[in-house]
């Protein structure tokens, strides 16, 4: 049985969580409800004109094969960069805690690209495989492949996908790092005394205890690539060749600020409003579960 | 922390010293949101001086809003925030969003009346205005830059394939011919363009007078609907399709990507709008040659005359009438023909008067620049059809972005020109009831 604790209420707590409460209902409550029920509008650029049509955006939406293709996009985009980014992260934080001599410097470089804009990660690998002036298409020309991202959908894909992962790799790094040297010594050499190699040690003891970091980063790079990857896609392929890299936050800018469709991105934005709360119930009520504190 | 500390302190110094360099109190403030940067902003800044130079009782006042469509943006939600400027630049695509947007829009003709100025219509040249004007002859937005695509080649690329760099190809027959002798002489991009669906469908549309988009391409009403999958645009796309197969055209982009291709001289030819001059000039090492469009002289009235890109002025409500007086004598300023013409030798842009093109005439400027004159003889050959005055479509900043993902997938060679088309014109239709609905 659980034990509570039960303050007296007084409002001294509700009056300091206060300006948080406020920062949130201006910053977050407000434009959510506006999208709310722009969501249900069909309305000219200028607000001079405004149509009530209940549900008819989303049922557009949900008729669109375009948009639906989106949600497939964002999967494996969110999915690639995930598993990439947090692998990276794992591998280079495990190597990176062995180093004795110059550890601080190789930590160091490794935080680095955390602090890069993700437009300028993005603009930083569009030139490296920019095809015509790009250093990476040039010699992969030379071994005889023919890097063309503009017209190529899947390299195209492939290239977010490393600017969008390569950006979030010191972060996941860094909290892999303090996960590791958090876990008792004592542990890993009992099972070492025990006869247990190295990569016995990591699966059945590191990574385990790992778990709670683990699950923390994993909500955490989801969300990464469902939203703040937009900077990296714009700069690089501003959804294209086609739809290739069109993900759903980029759609919800191109048919709001490019088409002017309000009421259209509006009912995006409330679904992709719905499915990162989604994903967070799923992940704290299903996930969270297996993982060892 | 001295360090900011100081830095701080020059910040505010700074900002202080600048609110010095501001127009005084006395004179009334004219808002006038734009989107160039660079040389061109540079120019645009020298345009505003002047006419604050010349004006006492008003000040333009210029702010850089970032690219077309985020000035568009800007000012659309500016306007619904009820801060709006007096002067907002819409690119061309914008024009039937801002023509639909009636309580938005002060038209331009009205603002030149009620301000006082003379302002007569017939001092324009017809082809840069009829994109801005409505159906009773209004004008309703000012152009201010306007341009049309025009064909660019590497004169020395043309001599090392054997080919006369004085004659560049008039149909697209010749050049299919000069990208074959261009790719046996060893180029490894004979050809390149920017802007595809500019050029190669709404430009190509009205060069060959067939049309675009039902409605006269969408003049006469809303309920217009997307024809550019007819026979004659299909040919050419694949057409163009083909020589992407056989690496005689390579696409670089959706917008003027490729045009780097071309100064670098990798590239030998160049589609690209006639306001790309001043830039090819300058970033070029080699000698290279401006033409007019090609076209299929097997099509029935080609070639008709292109269209114009670029973007215009529009007038906002929501001010005090004195102040639209100021936004008139701007008008008035721009539209004389000396900064006409300076700004289309600057940049290449087209004069919107006759008056203009008289002057750069006089000045000798075409025999000096050869070349720069194609764009406009090019656009003023022949009195406009139904099918060659413009494209007025809502949502078309969108279809374009249509266009452009259904012609990738026939320059990678996964979809027919046919379906291709096909393809853009159903899915950019339903946009355009979208948007009809929109604004009914």
């Amino acid at each position: 049985m659980e034990k509570r604790v039960v303050f007296r209420s007084s409002p001294l707590p509700y009056l300091l969580v206060l300006p948080q409460l406020a920062v949130t209902a201006v910053f977050f409550l407000w434009p959510a409800s506006q999208a709310l029920y722009q969501s249900l509008l069909i309305e000219d650029p200028f607000g001079l004109s405004t149509e009530f049509v209940w549900f008819e955006n989303f049922e557009n939406l949900f008729a669109d094969p375009l948009y639906i293709g989106s949600f497939w996009t964002t999967a494996y985009f969110s999915a690639a960069v995930t598993a990439l980014s947090l692998g990276l992260a794992l591998l280079l934080a495990v190597m990176a805690d062995r180093v004795v001599k110059g550890a601080m410097t190789y930590k160091t470089l490794l935080i680095w690209p955390y602090a890069v804009a993700p437009a300028i990660a993005g603009v930083l690998w569009l030139f490296l495989f920019n095809p015509s002036i790009g250093l990476v298409a040039y010699y992969l020309k030379i071994v005889g492949y023919n890097w063309n991202h503009v017209l190529n959908g899947g390299e195209a894909m492939l290239l977010v996908v490393i600017a969008a992962a390569w950006k979030q790799v010191s972060y996941n790094f860094l909290f892999f790092l303090a996960g590791l040297q958090a876990i008792p010594k004592s542990l890993i050499e009992a099972a070492a005394i025990d006869g247990a190699g190295p990569v016995r040690r990591f699966w059945t003891i590191v990574f385990p205890l790992l778990s709670p970091t683990t699950f923390f980063l994993l909500v955490v790079n989801l969300v990464y690539a469902f939203f703040d990857t937009f900077g990296i896609i714009h700069a690089v392929t501003k959804g294209g060749p086609g739809k290739a890299t069109e993900i759903l936050v980029y759609k919800v800018y191109s048919d709001g600020f490019v088409g002017l469709d309000l009421g259209g991105s509006a009912a995006q934005s409330v679904i992709l409003m719905a499915i990162v709360v989604g994903l967070t119930v799923i992940q704290f009520r299903f996930i969270e579960r297996r993982v060892h504190y | 922390m001295r360090l900011n500390r100081n830095a701080i302190l020059l910040a505010a110094a700074l900002s202080f010293a600048g609110s010095f360099a501001q127009p005084a109190a006395a004179a009334t403030e004219i808002q006038f949101w734009h989107a160039f940067t660079g040389p061109l902003g540079e120019i645009l800044a020298k345009q505003v001086e002047g006419f604050n130079a010349s004006e006492s009782d008003y000040q333009v006042v210029a702010v850089y809003k970032g690219n077309y469509s985020e000035a568009l943006n800007a000012g659309v939600a500016a306007f619904r925030a009820k801060q709006q400027p007096h002067i907002l630049q819409v690119f061309e695509v914008g024009t039937a969003t801002m023509m639909a947007a009636k309580g938005a829009v002060n038209p331009v003709f009205e603002v030149m009346k009620a301000g006082g100025e003379t302002f007569d219509p017939a001092v324009y040249l017809p082809t840069v205005t009829g994109y801005y004007t409505d159906l009773e002859g209004n004008m309703l937005s000012m152009p201010y830059n306007s341009s049309t695509p025009v064909l660019y080649y590497n004169k020395e690329a043309f001599q090392a394939a054997g080919l006369d760099p004085e004659s560049p190809p008039k149909t697209w027959q010749e050049f299919g011919a000069a990208l074959d002798a261009l790719q046996a002489s060893g180029s490894v991009c004979p050809f390149t363009t920017t802007w595809q669906s500019w050029v190669h469908l709404e430009n190509f549309s009205a060069w060959h007078n067939v049309p675009f988009a039902t409605q006269a391409n969408g003049f006469g009403g809303l309920d217009t609907t997307l024809v550019f999958n007819g026979p004659t645009q299909v040919r050419h796309i694949q057409q163009l399709g083909d020589w992407a197969r056989d690496g005689k055209f390579v696409y670089g982009g959706r917008r003027n990507e490729s045009g780097a291709r071309f100064n670098s001289g990798e590239c030998a030819m160049l589609t690209e709008s006639s306001a790309g001059y001043a830039s090819i000039k300058a970033q070029t090492e080699f000698d290279f040659g401006v033409s007019s469009l090609p076209y299929w002289d097997d099509a029935d009235g080609a070639p008709q005359n292109t269209i114009i890109g670029g973007a215009s002025l529009w007038v906002l409500t929501g001010h005090p009438q004195e102040e639209y007086e100021g936004v008139a004598k701007f008008f008035s300023y721009l539209s004389s023909p000396e900064v006409q013409a300076e700004w289309h030798q600057q940049t290449g842009y087209l004069p919107i008067t006759h008056a203009a093109y008289d002057l750069t005439k006089e000045q000798g400027f075409y025999e000096q620049n050869p070349g720069t004159e194609t764009a406009l003889i090019q656009m003023t050959a022949k009195a406009p059809t139904e099918n060659s005055k413009g494209v007025r479509l809502g949502s078309f900043d969108q279809i374009r972005g249509i266009i452009d993902e259904e012609l990738e997938a026939v320059w990678a060679g996964t979809k027919s020109a046919q379906e291709a088309l096909d393809s853009a014109v159903e899915r950019g239709n339903v946009l355009l009831r979208r948007f009809e609905r929109a604004n009914n």
